[in-house]
């Protein structure tokens, strides 16, 4: 029964990592349509400048964490600015195949600055945050982990429903020429979506960071699960990520910790399979609105 | 007209993907605190002359090739769209484009972009006021309502903008004959009372010549007559092409209708 809820928090927690990654996935392809191959890539860059804000400018935690996200946010700016922008009106194969230059292109770099050893995050989480629920014991991680993705997820939420430029954000996705009509900078929500989901990425790639270690390989190699988790969710489904992400990593830690660990990383596809054959737009996929 | 002009097309070619040219010479004025109305028939280039002043032939990869647009004194063609928006001129598209999946609320609060950290509740109160159907449909997804609800809640997110110059792209398209009264008599007072210019294009001729002050025909790229509404409404040429109201005595055999024998018409 322990061995149960522990897999449970730790599926959960994991799970909530994967929608917050997803959630970043998914805000790219609803603005603009663009498959971003390189997320995995974003994870592994925030994961690294957290390294190096940590380990070699021995910043403090929340000094360095908060300089991360900013960092990042900004990276997305950039990343819009330099690549997308130019390409805005060319065919979208065309954008899609640049995200999988940059994913080369952010590997190298990384592997050539940081080469392709595991790194390790001083350990900072304090012993407090072990949680010890009656019999089961939850690592501080854990328990991080799942703060961190309630809190976004809840904020993103809150955004994306209430705030004014969250509304704008949605509108582009919805009808580009009339958000367009009514004074909705295009481009500029593009580049914030782009800054969000990099930022959301970096988040991710932390937290994975701390429970893994950190490692260009690994990182963009994880990247490449919210795959599975958005089309499980339906592309352009930002509850169906968060649902998806969940499921994807429940899954995966009953089939580490019940069946074999070497089946983890393969069972969330195979589930996938089957799912997609009974509901091809994933689970919440965008069904039209059709008027007839 | 002796009033102040608000905006002044000069002489303007439209051309899209450096091939096609659509306007061919366009020159219209539109003076302040007017309704002025723009008919003709499918593919004249009255959409066109409306994306032209707003700035969306851009995404269609259309361009102003010649002559200037003016709103307000200062030079506005080939501008983007966020910044002719900002100047005040805000066109509500044909065929409602809504955000489907936006609650009607959520619609209208898009309009608040232009004008992006300022307070907006009063616009809405006065939106549902004079659209009373949307108050009760607030909290709809905007995707499951009806197409005279749609209408209203895209002039009303338009009216959100608070637009010194409001461009209605045939407002009447698919609605019953009583709601195109209903949506003309709001037209006419929105701009009465918040003394908004407004450009409406129309194929609903006799309607849009009812509440507009002046209008204007084109036809292929022209602009071929222009005149104030009353005028218009008694031209022997629009009666017989626009409005069908044109003397029934007469026409006894096709040989002599009029639109049988002349091809050219407006030369």
């Amino acid at each position: 029964m322990s061995f149960f809820l522990h897999l449970l928090v730790n599926g959960l927690s994991l799970g909530f990592l994967y929608a917050l990654s997803a959630l970043g996935f998914v805000m790219i392809y609803k603005s603009s349509s663009v498959l971003n191959f390189a997320h995995g890539e974003l994870m592994a860059a925030g994961a690294f400048l957290f390294l190096v804000l940590t380990t070699w400018a021995e910043l403090p935690i929340p000094l360095a964490f908060i300089l991360t996200l900013s960092g990042c946010f900004l990276l997305g700016f950039v990343i819009e600015r330099l690549f997308l922008r130019p390409l805005i009106g060319e065919d979208l194969i065309q954008v899609i195949m640049l995200t999988v230059g940059m994913a080369a292109m952010f590997k190298g770099l990384l592997l050539f600055i940081f080469g392709g050893d595991i790194h390790q995050y001083p350990s900072f989480l304090p012993e407090a945050m072990n949680l010890h629920l009656g019999i089961i014991q939850i690592p501080s991680v854990y328990v991080a982990t799942f703060i961190i993705g309630i809190l976004f997820l809840v904020m993103f939420g809150f955004f994306f429903k209430y705030s004014s430029q969250g509304i704008y954000m949605r509108s582009v996705a919805d009808n580009q020429p009339a958000a367009m009509s009514l004074g909705v900078h295009v481009r500029r929500v593009f580049a914030l979506s782009w800054a969000i989901a990099a930022m959301v990425a970096a988040m991710s790639g932390i937290v994975l960071g701390i429970i893994n270690g950190i490692n260009v390989h690994e990182l963009s190699s994880i990247g490449l699960k919210v795959f599975p988790v958005v089309i499980l969710g339906g592309l352009d489904s930002i509850g169906g990520a968060i649902l998806a992400g969940v499921i994807i990593g429940l899954l995966e830690t009953f089939t580490g910790g019940y069946i074999s660990t070497s089946l983890r990383e393969i069972i969330p596809y195979v589930v996938l399979v089957v799912i997609l054959m009974v509901k091809p737009y994933g689970l919440f996929g965008l069904k039209e609105i059709e008027r007839v | 007209m002796t009033t102040e002009q608000k905006l002044l097309i000069n002489n303007i070619s439209v051309v899209y993907s450096d091939v096609i040219q659509v306007l061919k010479g366009v020159s219209l004025s539109i003076a302040d605190k007017q309704i002025v109305t723009l008919v003709g028939s499918n593919g004249a280039g009255k959409t066109t002359t409306l994306k032209a002043i707003s700035g969306l032939l851009k995404p269609e990869n259309g361009k102003v090739t010649e002559g200037s647009i003016e709103f307000k004194g200062k030079s506005i063609q080939n501008l983007p769209p966020e910044a002719i928006t900002r100047q005040g001129i805000i066109q509500v598209l044909e065929g409602r484009q809504e955000f489907k999946y936006l609650t009607v609320e959520e619609n209208l609060r898009v309009g608040t972009a232009t004008r992006f950290g300022k307070p907006y509740h009063k616009d809405l109160e006065r939106v549902y006021e004079l659209f009373p159907a949307l108050a009760r449909r607030k909290k709809t997804l905007s995707g499951f309502c009806s197409g005279g609800e749609l209408q209203m809640m895209v002039i009303g997110r338009a009216i959100m903008a608070h637009p010194d110059l409001l461009l209605l792209d045939e407002p009447s398209l698919g609605l019953a004959p009583l709601l195109v009264r209903e949506i003309f008599r709001i037209i006419r007072r929105v701009n009465v009372e918040q003394q908004t210019t407004i450009l409406v294009v129309e194929q609903n001729t006799n309607m849009a010549l009812q509440i507009a002050h002046y209008g204007y025909v084109m036809e292929n790229g022209k602009i071929v007559l222009e005149g104030n509404a009353e005028d218009l409404k008694e031209n022997p040429d629009v009666k017989e092409f626009y409005l069908g109201t044109a003397g029934t005595q007469g026409i006894k055999s096709y040989h002599n209708l009029k639109s049988y024998k002349r091809r050219k018409r407006w030369l």
